[in-house]
């Protein structure tokens, strides 16, 4: 298990990273944390001619707290456990970050490597499109900026051109009367989810639902929004029996495909009961929050 | 001898080297000028080999060398038989044992086709691409059942079936049992063990120096001396030309024994051709193929009873997946078969497996060996008969315990050691008290309503089981004290991190008077000792411990002489104690072990007939049949109604493995037993399609179980002696693995009340998805 | 294609070294065969077994991911650095030899290396902590208990010892 020869280049800035990319193509792969590319080119899974070592270029790691929060591609995840201000605007990520592989793993992996890899049973992809993250992409051609639903085309697939970087995640502040949750299940702490849940509910002053968000993760091709159908929730009070229905609308939309852990048939009932948690879950935050 | 360390729970002597990264592990061997090997695989299960071309490969600079089984010549042979099958009459057994590297057919995914050398394992694995290689693809045989079918696709043509082995035994009248019997309950049982997936993999270094005509191999091995033997002889050599250093061993479990793997055979031969020395390392992805696996086992199987729950007989039938190869025998089905009738009095038993060819990895014994199965269906028959009878759980097996009184226990049917089963001692019922009280067995009753009240689901768990242990042939140890007073002690087994350098140094420190510290032992390198079985069994402390005994037993009688000799008084007179022998009540009159050593190695003066120079001795140990040990698991869960997730609250261990050497390392030996017990019971599976790919061959998939999963256990055990070695003692080293499964299935079934749902948990492993789909298919 | 090498400088344990690599050696077979300091031990080289643990600037890490070429201008830590230069174990080695920690000893380092990183930050761990915390390291000899027991012991040591 040891990686097929390439040739390794540091970049030095974005832009010679950009560049040697828009020369490279496919043949290139970015190296940022390393944490999914490295195990893939050890089985010789991937086989990057090239290897773009990003890991020194600053100008796209860290967090920028404004009216959005802006995280750049290269933070890695324990910087996000630390920033105390990053995780109460962006409480799903405290609800997942302990379910993200392990401490060693969280020291070098970051979100932009993990966002790119778009692993379906990964939790950031489901978190971005939970929270209608806006992904910005960056080439020596110019930049574009795609809606996180948009950034996810398929297993291990997404909307990133060949000679494209995802440069930074865009999250909305976690609106006032908002609350939120993400549950998962695996087989061990730590591993790939076999379902998980990110939603957030955001309450009128009524305390009723005025509008949720809820993707999921590891339970099709890509993360899936099932927003819609857990709409029927809006106007509602956190209660059983709307809960109840969200869930089974959500369990509809979805097409688990099973895996060597779990059937199809469980995948799609444990979907059903992580979704009635994590709603219940996040209605309780949100009117705590209220 | 006083006992000073002999029972305590001293602190590790190969600790410091372990803990500070200087222990020799194979990885670790570098030599001047060595090559690294890589193999290439078969991606498919089951296909004839049209042609294989490696002229690419030899082209790529940095490969020296690209071989196949063409090249081996001569050399190309199966691999030895390793166990031969017990002489159970009118028994079938089709030996085919594994190949040094394809030829004509390939039989599982991962049997090696070619192997690359090259001056970096970077470059080998480069230049397996190179090798094209054309498979004409086989059906695959992976199901037990259909491979009997007549018309299956055959795993070795000649045979004209896919039977590797038919054994029956039987004792008593089971038809009759059954007719007389209240209630007899039959099922069908399913029981897969995983793969023992140590932490280190396999590796093999061999040095062949022309100059001296000698060979060094380094192994992973277990059994360093079968290997020795076996690759001197293949290769030509004679055994005192071959060195066997097993170095420290990253874990065992069963497989790294003496299996002579494809690997172990190419690495001498091509260092030999070579004439360089050449390593290789398993890798993580390969030891998923290339080392051998337990795997799945189904039973039918019936048991009658009397009204009040006493077994009058049990019946079963099953077949065992042997994967492509039988090299080992029986043993695994033989220990399913005979650790079945567990610490029960079974009057009357009708046994009867199959082994079965796959196109799957081999089957070998893996920590427990078959015994999970057995007692996996022996367990969950008694559950059935007590819950069809109303009776308890824990009671059905009270009532069928072997009496404290009728030890020895013959069971009337042979075991892998070819002798009569036959259990030495035993106190069972004490065993089952002891953990009914320390789980809380009768509280916990009262608790499960109030907390079942509150919408949680708790059950709980007891399993029994019986482990056969320390079988022969024998071991032996050479005891020597050095010039510097230390004591060394040389043993012909391997070690893989069970204590070995601290418990024989407790053996040997007692009976020298000498700090457990300054004993300082050799195990597997076979030019420090030339005889010897292995490690496997459960055998490492109970067969060299005894022979560590009797040779440091012999320096002891050596020295006591020596020193009477040299004082003129008798040996009564003298006291061995902190390294010295000195005269009762005069302690400044003394001779040091290590001056006494000097002497026995004198530059003037004749040796006395029969007698020989030196502080040493060495001394063999052969028990005549295996001791066994038992034990009580007790558990309590609690299972998350919706996602069937659990958590255990409480792991309870009684165990009797006779008289403890050292309890420390035998509570670890027991914690680690439960732990990959617990990964059998709810995580670990190798999941096969049915073209005999392996779906989950990484270790993000095939789930060892972690801190989060292994729960804190609470240890207790009992003592009865085994009469069949002077010290006493029986093995440990599988007691932890053996019950897990029943107890997992036992435990959940009454968490969630499955029984009430019609619900049976009939298979090892469950996992959360499993229960699901089982609880949903019984729903009308 | 000629391999593709680079110069790389690090430090190791306090000692500097200088180094031509290629591009594709991973940190952890640099560490073990080309610096010779074996005691960094390598499990699956996908990341999941944790015994090739090291200290990147004082943080855990897998070395089986990361290039060698990565760690230059970079600091570790490996097991050979725990003990004092007499000798003298670190808390958390004496603690995992008093409670029985390790049987094979082949997970240990990275084990060892896991730890010290986790009580630094972490003084007065809960045992539930330190499972965690423990949880990206397979052992498959010692079913963890005893290597908890070490870990609190370790910790308690520490804070002891603590002005």
């Amino acid at each position: 298990m040891k990686p097929a020869p390439f040739k390794y280049i540091a970049a030095s800035s974005l832009d010679h990273a950009l560049t040697l990319k828009a020369e490279h193509g496919d043949e290139a792969r970015f190296l940022a944390g390393g944490q999914s590319l490295v195990p893939a080119m050890n089985f010789r899974l991937a086989r990057p001619a090239v290897v773009i070592d990003i890991n020194g270029l600053d100008e796209v790691a860290g967090i920028d707290h404004g009216s959005t929060i802006r995280v750049g591609a290269l933070t890695r995840y324990c910087a996000l456990e630390r920033d105390s201000e990053f995780l109460g605007c962006c409480a799903l990520f405290a609800d997942a970050l302990p379910h993200i592989a392990h401490p060693q793993i969280r020291n070098r992996g970051t979100i932009g490597g993990n966002l790119s890899h778009a692993d379906p049973a990964s939790e950031l992809p489901a978190i971005a499109v939970a929270m209608e993250a806006r992904m910005r992409l960056k080439s020596a051609r110019g930049e574009r900026v795609l809606a996180a639903s948009e950034f996810f085309q398929g297993s291990l697939t997404t909307d990133l051109a060949a000679d494209e970087m995802l440069v930074d995640v865009e999250f909305p502040a976690l609106p006032p009367r908002g609350g939120v949750c993400f549950m998962e299940m695996a087989r061990r702490r730590g591993d790939f989810a076999i379902a998980g849940v990110a939603v957030i509910v955001t309450l009128d002053m009524e305390g009723r639902c005025s509008k949720v968000r809820l993707a999921l993760c590891g339970v099709g091709d890509t993360p899936v929004d099932a927003s819609e159908a857990a709409a029927p929730l809006v106007g509602q009070a956190c209660a059983d029996e709307p809960i109840k229905a969200a869930a089974a609308a959500i369990q509809a939309t979805i097409e688990p495909a099973g895996n060597v852990h779990a059937s199809a048939d469980y995948q799609r009932h444990l979907a059903g009961v992580l979704a009635q948690r994590a709603i219940r879950t996040a209605y309780q935050r949100a009117v705590h929050a209220a | 001898m006083t006992t000073r360390f002999f029972g305590a729970p001293v602190k590790r002597n190969e600790d410091r080297k372990l803990l500070t990264g200087q222990a020799l592990f194979i990885d670790d061997v570098e030599l001047p000028g060595m090559l690294h090997a890589a193999f290439l695989r078969s991606h498919a299960a089951h296909a004839r080999i049209k042609r294989i071309d490696v002229s690419r490969a030899l082209q790529r600079p940095g490969v020296v060398a690209v071989y196949t089984a063409d090249d081996y010549g001569a050399y190309w042979q199966p691999g030895p038989l390793l166990v031969p099958p017990p002489p159970i009459p009118r028994s079938i057994f089709n030996l085919r044992t594994q190949v040094p590297l394809a030829k004509d057919k390939v039989r599982h995914v991962g049997e090696p086709l070619a192997v690359v050398v090259a001056e970096s394992r970077y470059i080998a694995e480069d230049a397996l691409d190179d090798i094209d290689v054309d498979l004409e693809p086989l059906p695959a045989v992976i199901d037990l059942e259909a491979a009997l079918r007549p018309g299956s696709a055959l795993v070795h043509d000649d045979l004209g079936s896919n039977v590797s082995a038919h054994v029956h035994q039987s004792k008593g009248d089971y038809r009759a049992a059954a007719a007389k019997a209240h209630l007899v309950i039959k099922r069908r049982f399913a029981y897969e063990h995983g793969i023992a997936s140590t932490i280190e993999t396999r590796g093999v270094v061999a040095h062949w120096e022309a100059r001296s005509q000698h060979m060094t191999i380094w192994d992973t091995t277990q059994a360093p001396v079968f290997v020795r033997n076996g690759l001197a002889a293949v290769l030509g050599l004679g055994e005192r030309q071959v060195r066997v250093i097993a170095p420290f061993v990253g874990g065992g479990f069963g497989p790294k024994i003496m299996m002579f793997y494809p690997e172990e055979v190419a690495l001498p031969w091509i260092s030999m051709r070579l004439n360089r020395p050449v390593k290789w390392i398993e890798d993580r992805l390969e030891h998923f193929f290339a080392t051998t696996h337990e795997r799945g086992q189904i039973h039918d199987a019936e048991i009658a009873v009397t009204r009040d729950g006493r077994i009058l007989g049990v019946k079963d039938v099953f077949l065992h997946d042997g994967g492509a190869y039988d090299p080992y025998g029986l043993t695994v089905p033989i220990n399913s078969q005979c650790t079945l009738l567990g610490p029960y009095v079974v009057p009357s038993y009708d046994s009867t497996f199959t082994a079965v060819f796959t196109n799957l990895p081999i089957v070998t014994p893996y920590r427990g060996a078959g015994r999970q199965h057995g007692v996996f269906v022996m367990e969950r028959l008694l559950d059935l008969a007590a819950h069809e009878l109303n009776i308890d759980p824990a009671e059905i097996r009270r009532r069928n315990l072997i009496p404290a009184d009728a030890f020895p226990y013959k069971n009337g049917i042979i075991y892998q050691d070819f002798s009569q089963l036959e259990y030495d001692s035993g106190n069972y019922e004490p065993v089952l008290d002891q953990t009914l009280q320390a789980i809380g067995y009768a509280e916990f009753k009262q608790e499960q309503e109030k907390l079942r009240a509150q919408g949680r689901h708790v059950g709980i768990g007891v399993a029994c089981y019986v482990e056969g242990t320390g079988i022969g042939p024998y071991e032996g140890a050479k005891v020597q004290v050095q010039a510097n007073g230390k004591v060394s002690v040389a043993t012909g087994i391997g070690t893989q991190g069970q204590g070995h350098f601290t418990s024989f140094a407790q053996i040997a420190a007692d009976q020298l008077g000498v700090d457990v510290t300054d004993v300082e032992i050799v195990t597997g390198d076979t030019d420090q000792f030339y005889w010897g079985a292995g490690t496997f069994a459960s055998r490492g402390a109970v067969v060299a411990g005894n022979a560590v005994n009797e040779a440091s037993r012999a320096v002891r009688q050596k020295a006591l002489k020596l020193a009477s000799d040299a004082f003129e008084c008798a040996e009564e007179d003298l006291v061995l104690a902190d390294g010295k022998i000195s005269i009762v009540g005069i302690p400044e009159k003394f001779l040091s072990l290590g001056e006494l050593a000097k002497r026995a190695n004198p530059m003037r003066g004749a040796v006395k007939p029969g007698t020989e120079p030196g502080l040493e001795s060495t001394q063999y140990f052969g028990p005549p049949s295996g001791a066994t040990a038992n034990g009580v698991h007790a558990m309590i869960v609690e299972v998350d109604p919706d996602t069937f997730d659990l958590k255990i609250l409480k792991y309870v261990v009684v165990h009797d493995c006779g008289t403890v050497i050292n309890p420390l390392i035998l509570e670890g030996q027991i914690h680690g037993g439960v732990a990959q017990g617990i990964g059998n019971a709810f995580y670990e599976k190798l999941v096969f399609d049915d073209q005999g790919q392996l779906l989950n061959a990484s270790l993000a998939d095939y789930l060892l179980p972690t801190a989060l999963e292994v729960p804190r256990m609470e240890l207790g055990h009992t003592v009865t002696p085994s009469p069949l070695n002077p010290m006493g003692i029986k093995g440990a080293g599988e007691a932890g693995a053996i019950p897990v499964g029943p107890l997992f299935a036992q435990a959940i079934e009454d968490a969630l009340q499955l029984k009430e749902k019609n619900v049976e948990l009939l298979e090892i492993p469950l996992s959360p998805s499993r229960i699901f789909d089982l609880i949903k298919a019984s729903e009308p | 294609m000629q391999p593709d090498r680079h110069e790389i400088s690090i430090s190791v344990n306090g000692t500097a070294y200088r180094r031509s690599v290629e591009s594709r050696t991973l940190l952890s077979d640099f560490l073990r065969h080309d610096l010779l300091l074996a005691g960094t031990h390598v499990g699956c080289e996908h990341g999941v077994c944790g015994a090739c643990t090291v200290l990147l600037d004082g943080a855990p890490i897998r070395s089986c991911l990361m290039l060698a070429v990565q760690a230059n201008g970079h600091e570790l830590s490996t097991i050979e650095g725990l003990a004092s230069d007499s000798g003298e174990l670190s808390p958390v080695q004496r603690a995992m030899h008093e409670h029985h920690g390790l049987q094979c000893g082949y997970c240990t380092p990275g084990i060892l290396m896991t730890m010290t990183a986790f009580l630094k930050q972490n003084p007065s761990p809960s045992e539930e902590k330190v499972r965690e915390a423990l949880s990206g390291n397979l052992c498959r000899c010692t079913g963890y208990q005893h290597i908890v027991d070490a870990v609190m012991a370790a910790a308690q040591a520490m804070r002891a010892a603590a002005p």
